[in-house]
């Protein structure tokens, strides 16, 4: 009952407040003519009667206004009053707040940003049935330090469901991809895949849109060919036809039923998976049961009652058991775990912290900045604010009132950031290449209130020293400080150059790890793939292993096509390769020497496979260092050579010649050929930012099934190499119009889709910091210009005294520079600190790179010698006769 | 007759709801009595009734209506809401525990 009334009193004094003053003003009115009335009946004369009845009453402001601090809303009341206050102020000086409000605006739309893509990034659960009871098993090698996540053997994965218990179960899934050919007469299309057990989904959680996903039998070699299809294909290739479920469609021109499609929050491993096969049908049957070829990765969902380690546990002690049960091939020692979301976000996990931080540091540094402007207009202030002091009005409300301001600063900033950060946000999620989850990034609530939390925090960093210092005690002082008083405000001085100082050092701070992060982008682009990379076209296409069964027809089909494509008119060279130089890692194999007695060491020697015909090293500039490459009579059976990589031959034949050696490695599906090396080529790299690694290249003229029809055809040309694309994309059809042809790059641009997502990051934080650079310039200019115009009259006579003006420049300068200076020395520091956080990202140059620090040091510098120079030039030229007139 | 006596702090609360636990009373008429009633020892200041009045109003234990006076003009009368007699009732509990517990104090030196 009494919340009723309380309620209905409430609403009252919010809605009806005006009628409700009134009515008070009525009842003391009432109350006073009532006392009226009692002294004309003692007798008073009316006029007295009167009198005396207000002496009684006393001050009737004061009385109205204690009855109405009863109410409720007062304090609504007094925040309207001070925030029509702080806006009067606000509009007095539009350029003040204009500046103000987008500096907030920037800082707060951009950590609005990078916060919504971390959330939906990084923290947002993955779209799973208990995500969090996700992870993703990988072998170790105990002998690998750098890479501790090792892909998992066929057999490994069989094994470890069958024989361990600690998980409720585990599932499998390997890249793959596929030409995918309707009958509605489109282009064969090149998509990208998985195959995933049979119980993938069901461990993941996931219920497929339609149809079903797939079943024990179809996960088996000789199994009819079934295929579940992404979202998104399903759309864009389909339509959207439901009635698809249970047709056909071509992939490599076999023919595979669908048998479900999956929702489209689905985009697991990443969107350009838009196939899925059965697991077991993505392999050769000799690889399935293979404990040494490693190629999938393994989800497994964790028991309610048995803890992660124990589970674990389990694997890898069985895992140690089948790496001894055969100790000539690679089978890891141990199992090793980690959740799922990490094994999504790694590649972006920590770039996106390190924008995270520097967009942390981009808003504390707006926040010392409108906190500096602040401080000025409090030093213009300081009387009027004195004089309230005097008058009575308490200290607490004057901060209020000051706070008040820079709250209305930071909400405007905040909506302004907001809408902007919603438009930078879709620019991030749409630009950032190969940033997983893109799809799953939207603003929505929460970031509504961590924004608004981030505005509430901004006005309180940049409000409080300011409304503090300004509303000192030392009111007195400030009311007795003529505007002739010299040295008036150095305290404030001193606060001003401490945030300017603050604002410096974190300045430096985001400079240094630009600038490293800035070298060791250029480092990457500049990266030297050991073959030429201008006038260079290079294209994909894959022979269906169906049509093309035997090494007369896969050789015939490459053989024609380099001779029609060598026959096109701008062509120089024209070779094929499996996987061009920077391209990626293909695979690599184990290898022994037969001329060099086992050393033990046979498990450590791997070397990256490439196949290549005749003319590849040759169209593509690789040098040829020792012997020969291929011929074209080196084909078919009579191919048992193989070319090596400079880095193979100086481990491996260090002080002798390995023309003529062997190198025992498996070949064709017949484990362990000896081949004879015939000659050694030019390292090249296989991924950008990767170290180099030994090579060994096949004949791909040996036409080995299976093993010679995904290659890319690389053509140097004289002119524009991307002119060439659809001449050689014609030729290919013309010979088969069932190829579907992926990847038309040139070289730079192998080299920039390698590097893109580093460009991205790089290119935002380097932004961030030229942004700081910038705002620790105003700031400068700011308390310079403030610091001169308080000293005018002294500058004036120290002029007057005989002061050079040079002297005057100097002594304004040397001013501005100290709290540069001193904020560089802890910038450095902290600069130290931060290039060590950031080292793991870093790619030829290191945290303490001097020629960064150096070219850092010397653009901040500058730009503070620059922001310092205008008011000093003004400060020297001060007329003194005027400045000792003006008051 | 001394001088009026100042209220004791918090207890000018009870005084206006015990006041109104009678009839619906306007400001005016509520000094007055407490005044009567005590023999003129309580006074109650306008500046600090109002803003007692106002505060009561607002925890919902009164009520305001405007009604004609006595003397035919419009005045605001107070009257007790059930819950402001429930108060009434606490309010007069810890008054006396308060007064009773003096008492000992004083007499027992």
């Amino acid at each position: 009952m009494r919340w009723v009334e309380r309620f209905r009193m409430a609403m009252l004094m919010l809605f009806r407040r005006k009628a409700e003053t009134e009515r008070l003003n009525r009842e003391l009115e009432f109350h006073l003519e009532q006392q009226i009335a009692e002294n004309v009946a003692k007798g008073m004369q009316p006029e007295e009667a009167r009198m005396a009845a207000l002496r009684l009453f006393g001050n009737p402001t004061v009385l109205r206004d204690e009855a109405r601090s009863s109410w409720s809303w007062n304090w609504l009341e007094g925040l309207w009053r001070d925030a029509r206050y702080g806006l009067r102020t606000l509009l007095r000086s539009p350029s003040f707040s204009a500046t103000a409000i987008l500096v907030m605006a920037l800082g707060i739309g951009a950590s609005t940003s990078l916060f919504t893509i971390v959330r939906s990034v990084l923290l947002k659960p993955l779209p799973f049935r208990e995500p969090d009871k996700l992870v993703m098993v990988y072998e170790h090698f105990r002998r690998d330090t750098k890479y501790s996540y090792n892909p998992v053997a066929a057999a490994d994965f069989h094994d470890w469901r069958e024989k361990t218990h600690g998980f409720q179960d585990m599932a499998a899934w390997r890249w793959w991809a596929g030409a995918i050919t309707t009958d509605s007469g489109q282009m064969p299309e090149v998509v990208g895949g998985a195959a995933g057990s049979w119980n993938l989904f069901s461990v993941l959680g996931v219920e497929p849109a339609l149809g079903r996903t797939f079943t024990p039998d179809e996960d088996r070699i000789g199994a009819p060919d079934a295929v579940i299809l992404s979202w998104s294909l399903f759309q864009s290739r389909f339509n959207g036809d439901r009635s698809i479920v249970g047709k056909a469609v071509r992939i490599d021109s076999k023919p595979y039923t669908v048998v479900g499609v999956l929702p489209k929050s689905f985009t697991y491993p990443d969107p350009e998976v838009k196939v899925w096969i059965p697991y077991a049908t993505a392999f050769e049957p000799d690889e399935l049961v293979a404990h040494d070829h490693h190629q999938s990765h393994v989800v497994a969902r964790l028991k309610k009652d048995v803890p992660a380690a124990a589970a674990i546990q389990q694997v890898s002690a069985l895992q140690y058991r089948m790496h001894m049960a055969d100790l000539t091939k690679p089978v890891a020692e141990d199992a090793v775990m980690r959740p799922v979301i990490e094994d999504v976000v790694r590649d972006v996990k920590t770039p996106l912290l390190i924008l995270m931080a520097s967009v942390g540091c981009m808003l504390l540094i707006a926040c010392l900045n409108v906190s500096n402007l602040l401080v000025a207009r409090g030093a213009s202030r300081r009387r009027e604010v004195a004089i309230r002091g005097a008058l009575g009005g308490s200290r607490l409300k004057l901060i209020r009132e000051q706070i008040t301001e820079s709250f209305l600063i930071s909400i405007a900033g905040g909506l302004l950031g907001v809408l902007l950060s919603f438009f930078a946000t879709r620019w991030l999620a749409t630009h950032w290449q190969d940033l997983p989850r893109a799809d799953a990034i939207q603003m929505d609530g929460t970031i509504l209130v961590f924004s608004a939390v981030i505005v509430f925090l901004s006005a309180l960093a940049a409000g409080l020293a300011p409304a503090v210092s300004s509303t000192g005690s030392n009111l007195l002082s400030a009311l007795q400080e003529s505007s002739r008083a010299l040295g008036g405000g150095l305290s404030r001085a001193s606060l001003r150059k401490t945030l300017l100082a603050a604002e410096v050092t974190l300045t430096v701070v985001l400079l240094i790890s630009a600038g490293l992060l800035f070298k060791s982008f250029m480092h990457l682009r500049s990266s030297d793939l050991g073959c030429v990379t201008d006038h260079v076209l290079t294209m994909r296409y894959g022979l269906p292993d169906r049509d093309y069964d035997t090494p007369g027809k896969i050789v015939g089909f490459h053989e024609a096509l380099l001779e029609k494509v060598r026959n096109l008119p701008g062509v120089v060279a024209a070779g094929l390769v499996s996987t061009a130089p920077g391209a990626g890692y293909e695979s690599s194999r184990i290898f022994a020497i037969p001329e060099h007695p086992s050393n033990g060491e046979l498990l450590n020697q791997d070397a990256m496979t490439r196949k290549a015909d005749p003319g590849y090293f040759n169209a593509i500039q690789i040098p040829l260092l020792q012997g020969r490459v291929f011929t074209t009579q080196d084909r078919f059976d009579r191919s048992n050579y193989v070319v090596i990589s400079k880095l193979l031959a100086d481990q491996h034949f260090p002080g002798e010649s390995p023309l003529g050696k062997h190198i025992k490695i498996e070949w064709d599906q017949k484990s362990e050929s000896s081949m004879e090396i015939i000659g050694v080529v030019g390292d090249t790299i296989y991924e950008i930012g990767e170290p180099i690694k030994p090579m060994v290249y096949f004949p791909l003229l040996s036409g080995a099934t299976t093993e010679t029809t995904l290659v890319t055809v690389v053509v140097r040309t004289a002119q524009d190499p991307l002119a060439l694309a659809t001449p050689v994309q014609k030729q290919i059809s013309s010979l088969d119009s069932q190829i579907a042809v992926n990847r038309v790059l040139t070289m730079p641009q192998i080299i920039g889709n390698a590097t893109a997502s580093k460009s991205f990051s790089t290119s935002l934080v380097l932004a961030f910091a030229l942004l700081s650079l910038m705002l620790a310039a105003v700031g400068l200019y700011g308390v310079l210009s403030y610091l001169v115009q308080q000293r005018v009259a002294e500058i004036g006579i120290r002029m007057a005294l005989g002061a050079q003006r040079s002297e005057i420049l100097r002594l304004v300068l040397m001013d501005g520079m100290r709290p540069v200076l001193f904020g560089l020395a802890l910038g450095l520091l902290g600069g130290a600190v931060a290039g060590m956080l950031i080292k793991s990202t870093l790619y030829g140059t290191r945290p303490l790179d001097p020629i960064v620090f150096a070219g850092m040091i010397g653009s901040l510098v500058l730009t503070a010698a620059m922001a310092s120079a205008i008011p000093a030039m003004r400060a020297c030229r001060i007329e003194p006769t005027q400045a000792l007139r003006t008051e | 007759m001394g001088k009026p006596s100042d209220l004791v702090q918090g207890t000018l609360d009870l005084l206006i709801l015990k006041t109104l636990s009678l009839e619906p009373k306007h400001g005016w008429a509520i000094a007055k009595r407490i005044q009567q009633i005590s023999n003129e020892v309580l006074q109650v200041q306008q500046g600090s009734l109002y803003p007692a009045l106002h505060r009561l109003e607002q925890q919902g234990w009164i009520r305001a209506k405007w009604n004609e006076s006595e003397t035919g003009r419009q005045a605001k009368f107070y009257s007790l809401t059930a819950a402001g007699r429930a108060q009434l009732e606490k309010e007069k509990e810890s008054w006396k525990r308060l007064s009773t517990a003096i008492d000992v104090v004083i007499d027992s030196l």
